[in-house]
């Protein structure tokens, strides 16, 4: 096969199925005139009419702003919490229930806890986002510093490898694999958080906005919304992968979809 | 390092403890104020009262079975997309992009699509719990299907074997443990995304018992339903790890492994 039929294939490859399924949706708007689905041009112009204005600045940013920072927070806190329990046993022994049965409360949960707890302002949704995303980061980040190589850890010990120096080059990295999974898992659960605080009780962020056009019956607005969450979640979730393979780039395990 | 199974226990219950007892001092003494953290006695209290209750039993009934059926119709659906995305050649890289694009959008951007399609009903949770549980085990799937030995498939082709029983024999107990994962990993999300719904779109169940809780200002009956869901959700993950250990007693992986 020459260069350009080998290029046509990847095209087809990849942008083979997408095309098809927007002709399947442009068919069906067309053919069905169901009120909830709009045209895809519809759909288009709607997002590029709301998202490239100065929604951007009033909505999709704050909401990005207080994911990182709830994210941030949680990070700090699941990781220093998790190196200390990770390395005492009986810390671990201990922590282990409690810290099973936090994870598995719901988080979404925790909004009408939290807005008890802190009322309906920015504070609140950056502790909810936080409050939820710490769980996986901890929970793992104890796993990994719990499974850390002996044999390492014996070597450090001989070489007289301590203090700060001992927790970067041992625990940290040891840890890194079990600690960026957690971190995966807490990017999602957090994207979850960002929307749902906002659809509780706000009055600027992609969920409220998302919320509102639905109330409004503007049914293209909410759809090219959902899109625009959808690529929100794509990009970040691509750049958590960048950043997954640079810091794991010496663990031969990464990449594997098993969690 | 080996401790016994008995001292674990005992350190696990002493954590426990401890944090009962912070929780109850944090409220009895004073630092945080009664009415935003209620004691632990009284949210166990309350938890005791709810659960004598027939509503209750009536919404966590209807949360389950709202992540029952979603996680039934969102497994099915994935295993057999990724049984036929995986066997078919071709499919798999043309499907990729696709399935890369769709897996990451959080499922609660669908929130207002359900609402308007289903409004507070089992549709709107079940819409949530399907499109989140989808992708987990899915994932799972084609890494499963793809891991399936190019000998042993070889071997299986030249015995004749049918597509379906090369399916059923060779590929279906290759993917197992991977679709056990997706399980595992769906069940949590589908948990998550039923109380969700409800707590959001206002279907039934224990989430809009914690709603109309805390609209009621019966902040002790809010925690107590929290600490509920808390506890269904341990229940759930460690039902499903008991059923993957059942279902993998053959697999390696699990018969290697010390009993936890």
């Amino acid at each position: 096969m020459n260069g350009t039929g080998r290029a046509v294939t990847r095209v087809l490859t990849v942008a083979g199925v997408p095309a098809l399924l927007v002709i399947v949706w442009q068919l069906y708007s067309a053919a069905s005139q169901n009120f909830y689905v709009p045209a895809p041009g519809r759909v288009a112009q709607a997002f590029a009419e709301t998202w490239f204005s100065e929604r951007i600045l009033d909505d999709v940013l704050p909401s990005l702003a207080r994911l990182l920072a709830g994210y941030a927070l949680a990070v700090a806190a699941g990781v220093g919490a998790g190196v200390a329990i990770g390395l005492s046993p009986r810390l671990r022994a201990a922590a282990e229930p409690v810290l099973e049965f936090f994870r598995a409360i719901p988080p979404p949960v925790l909004v009408p806890l939290i807005m008890l707890l802190a009322g309906i302002g920015d504070g609140m949704k950056v502790l909810v986002i936080a409050s939820g995303c710490v769980w996986p980061i901890l929970l793992n980040t104890v796993e990994g510093v719990r499974a850390l190589d002996e044999v390492l850890s014996d070597t450090c010990r001989m070489y007289g490898v301590r203090g700060l120096s001992r927790l970067r080059h041992l625990v940290l990295r040891g840890a890194s694999p079990q600690i960026m999974a957690g971190l995966r898992q807490a990017l999602s659960i957090g994207i979850i958080l960002m929307v749902i605080s906002e659809m509780f009780a706000s009055s600027s962020g992609l969920g409220f906005t998302i919320v509102l056009f639905q109330r409004g019956f503007q049914i293209a607005e909410m759809w090219s919304g959902i899109l625009l969450l959808g690529l929100l979640g794509y990009v970040l979730a691509l750049l958590f992968r960048r950043l997954e393979r640079r810091v794991l780039s010496w663990h031969s395990g990464r990449g594997v979809g098993r969690a | 390092m080996r401790r016994g199974i008995g001292s674990r226990i005992g350190y696990g219950a002493a954590g426990l403890g401890g944090l009962l007892v912070v929780m109850e001092a944090a409220s009895r003494l004073g630092p945080v104020d009664e009415r935003f953290l209620p004691p632990a006695s009284e949210i166990l209290g309350a938890l005791a009262a709810e659960l004598a209750t027939a509503e209750l039993w009536i919404a966590l009934g209807e949360t389950m079975w709202g992540w029952a059926l979603g996680l039934a119709i969102a497994f099915c659906a994935a295993v057999a997309a990724g049984m036929v995305i995986g066997s078919v050649p071709g499919l798999r890289a043309a499907t990729h992009s696709t399935v890369e694009f769709l897996r990451p959008i959080p499922s609660v951007a669908l929130i207002p699509l359900a609402t308007l399609l289903f409004g507070a009903s089992l549709g709107s949770t079940l819409l949530l719990v399907v499109y989140a549980a989808f992708w987990q085990v899915l994932i799972q799937v084609l890494y499963g299907v793809a891991d399936v030995d190019a000998v042993a498939h070889d071997t299986a082709r030249s015995y004749g074997l049918s597509a379906w029983s090369r399916i059923r024999h060779l590929v279906w107990p290759t993917a197992l443990p991977y679709v056990m994962t997706g399980l595992r990993l769906a069940a949590a999300v589908a948990f998550i995304l039923a109380i969700t719904a409800e707590l959001v779109i206002g279907s039934p169940g224990l989430g809009l018992s914690i709603q109309a809780a805390q609209s009621a200002g019966a902040v002790t009956t809010m925690y107590a339903l929290v600490v509920l869901a808390g506890l269904v959700g341990v229940a759930v993950n460690v039902g499903v790890r008991a059923l993957e250990r059942r279902v993998l007693a053959w697999h390696p992986s699990v018969r290697g492994e010390a009993p936890v």
